[in-house]
């Protein structure tokens, strides 16, 4: 019986292990970048963060929002760590509406470290209006809300390429292997030296791209370097206890003569 | 049921058992005798209720941050998971938590099937099991949609509009369900109300359940009735405690591992985009447990022909006690059920696997191929397996495993009833 039922249950995991998902739009598999956040332990890199969060400021916010953030979220521990007067200074950098005063009147003001990441657009039909009809997505989450994750955007951002021949694109639409349908409505916006990064690296494409990910995958589960680390400890305890409890219930059911 | 009556010690704690007889229940609840050769297929009971009530406490903790609103819903959890105090583990146990219930009811099932606990006298506990099972079902699909994601919408638009399906009134009651024109605001704030009521109708079930269960006592993997207290049981404390607290850690460990290392993989990416209506995903499918049914669902060309069969798939379950005319429970004794038994394993996974799938080519052929044999086990094998299958000898009783020449099961029960 038990022979039996061993090999039926073989069978069925080797059959789904050789089936593999047949369908698919036209779309390359993404890059398989190591990222140092992967694995059971995995740690952002923070230079990477904090480099990240400057393409992010210069190059993605002009159109696309973040507005699950505040700045305070960037001085937090398991994120960019900034130093709390960079992150006072960062939101105090952003023109914040605030209001109604005691005259009913709305004000701006210099950006507050507890602040909402300011959005570039008032509000999704103003985002859509100034690009072309496409919104650019709120980038909060978007890691998560992609298949594939990081390694997908990263491939966004470096895979754009000159459409083959026979493809002909439309205004405003652009050529890129890693997307569904290779239609990408976002322009390429990076290119090397674009921007000088505050510690000195030599900002490549390939660095950006990198770095602007690192963030997008912290912004999407700032938790990230918490959740590895209480989830080893809890496994760790989840282990003793259940070794204890085993032997416990050896010992109880010794009383016994069947076997548990 | 145990034979002593439990008599309290002190004056205080008669007086308040004659009144409320409490501690008579904790008495039985303690001496409850159990076979004891149950394996460990027989944890998932103990495992289902710990799921019920992590559900419970982490969702009436969710609650007092989420906003159910269509235009707050989608923020609330972003809120929950940024800004609330460990508000990302209370969010990822309990959603990772309702893949790990139907993962514990799934095996708890099919170790019901495997072993004939849903024949005589137990057919009351099997179907208030299905009842559970299907208010499960319908508490998942609320709570999916919760977090006003793509796929929260487009899921509550597929199945709201399986009741459209039903000649003459359908789209009134379509309507009706969604308290709008389409699913909108009005629809999330009563699938936030009914997704809050129905894990405590589970909880009347899980009583009622566990009552019925301990009128005839547990069934066991050889399938004989045994005389209760005797040598072939063992009190529930601390014997079966000790076990399924074992088999509950063990099964911790293995949501701790989803929770921590990989929150997502169970959910799809679309439903950390927000709930747009008028961007359609490319594929809309349900949350894993629901698959096979949404196989069959399609499997039909006819949306009202694929409702009745999805339906019919649960419902025909309610009748197994009377579709099974095995007098012997447990498989261990019937070796051409136990191979049906497992093709319907495989057969469900591979509905689940179609399930996940376009419904065109191979993969339709797949679900109707599926779908017609999980219908078949049920209506032709079962009933023709058991009149014509010649069962293994069975053991007298459970203390006495192997038993010399084949014993018909009437005779054994009988005997058993003598011992």
């Amino acid at each position: 019986m038990k022979k039996f039922n061993l090999s039926i249950s073989k069978t069925i995991i080797l059959l789904f292990l050789s089936i593999k998902p047949l369908y698919s739009a036209e779309m390359t598999d993404p890059i398989k970048v190591d990222w140092s956040f992967k694995g059971l332990t995995g740690t952002f890199d923070r230079a990477s963060l904090q480099r990240g969060f400057q393409v992010y400021k210069e190059v993605c916010s002009s159109c696309h929002s973040m507005q699950y953030l505040s700045y305070r979220n960037l001085g937090e521990s398991g994120g960019p760590e900034f130093t709390e007067a960079e992150v006072k200074a960062i939101a105090a950098s952003f023109e914040v509406t605030d209001g109604p005063d005691s005259q009913g009147e709305m004000f701006t003001r210099p950006g507050r470290p507890s602040d909402m990441f300011v959005s570039p657009h008032p509000n999704k039909e103003a985002a859509a209006a100034a690009n072309g009809g496409a919104y650019p997505p709120d980038m909060s989450v978007l890691v998560k809300a992609r298949k594939g994750g990081a390694n997908y955007i990263y491939s966004v951002l470096v895979g754009y390429e000159d459409p083959p021949p026979g493809v002909t694109l439309d205004q405003g639409v652009y050529y890129n292997k890693y997307m569904i349908g290779n239609k990408i409505k976002m322009p390429n916006n990076l290119e090397d030296g674009l921007i000088e990064y505050a510690d000195g690296t030599v900002s490549t494409v390939d660095q950006m791209a990198k770095d602007v990910t690192t963030f997008l995958a912290w912004a999407a589960e700032p938790e990230l370097e918490e959740r590895h680390r209480t989830g080893v400890k809890v496994i760790i305890y989840l282990i003793l206890l259940t070794t204890l409890v085993y032997l416990s219930m050896k010992k109880i059911w010794s009383r016994v003569d069947t076997e548990v | 049921m145990s034979d002593h009556e439990y008599i309290p010690k002190s004056k205080a704690a008669k007086w308040f058992n004659d009144r409320l007889p409490l501690l008579t229940l904790g008495a039985h609840l303690t001496d409850y005798p159990t076979p004891k050769n149950l394996n460990y297929w027989w944890t998932f009971g103990g495992i289902l209720t710990f799921c019920l009530i992590t559900q419970i406490v982490t969702g009436i903790v969710l609650a007092m941050h989420y906003v159910a609103h269509a235009d707050l819903a989608f923020g609330s959890v972003e809120h929950i998971m940024r800004n609330v105090n460990y508000g990302w583990l209370i969010r990822y146990i309990h959603s990772n938590g309702a893949s790990m219930f139907f993962l514990a009811v799934y095996i708890h099932i099919f170790r019901s099937l495997f072993y004939g606990s849903y024949k005589s006298p137990r057919e009351i506990i099997w179907i208030l099991g299905l009842m559970i099972y299907l208010l499960m079902m319908a508490a998942a699909f609320l709570g999916y949609v919760l977090p006003w994601g793509q796929m929260s919408f487009w899921g509550a638009t597929v199945i709201t509009n399986l009741f459209s399906a039903i000649p003459l009134v359908g789209e009134s009651i379509t309507t009706w369900l969604w308290g709008a024109y389409s699913v909108d605001n009005p629809t999330l704030n009563r699938f936030f109300s009914l997704h809050y009521l129905f894990p405590f109708l589970i909880l009347g079930l899980v009583v009622l359940h566990i009552w019925a269960l301990h009128i005839p006592g547990n069934n066991n993997p050889v399938g004989i009735d045994i005389k209760k207290p005797s040598k072939d049981t063992v009190p529930f404390h601390p014997y079966i405690t000790i076990k399924d607290a074992f088999a509950l850690l063990v099964f911790m460990i293995i949501f701790a591992g989803f929770v921590f290392f990989t929150p997502n993989v169970l959910g799809h990416s679309d439903n950390y985009i927000p709930a747009n209506p008028l961007v359609t995903p490319a594929h809309i499918v349900p949350e894993w447990y629901l698959l096979p049914f949404y196989a069959i669902l399609r499997s039909v060309p006819d949306k009202l022909g694929g409702v009745i069969l999805m339906f019919s798939a649960i419902f025909i379950l309610f009748v197994l006690p009377w579709l099974d005319t095995s007098k012997v429970r447990s498989a261990v004794f019937r070796p051409i059920y136990r191979q049906f038994f497992w093709i319907l394993v495989v057969d469900v996974l591979m509905l689940g696997y179609v399930g996940a799938m376009p419904a065109e080519g191979v993969y339709l052929v797949l679900a109707r191929v599926g779908t017609i044999y999980y219908f078949l086990h049920f209506i032709v094998v079962l009933p023709v397996v058991g009149l014509l299958e010649k069962t293994d000898p069975i053991p007298m009783s459970i203390s006495e495993p192997v038993m010399t020449g084949g014993a018909e099961p009437s005779l054994a029960r009988k005997l058993n009833e003598k011992v």
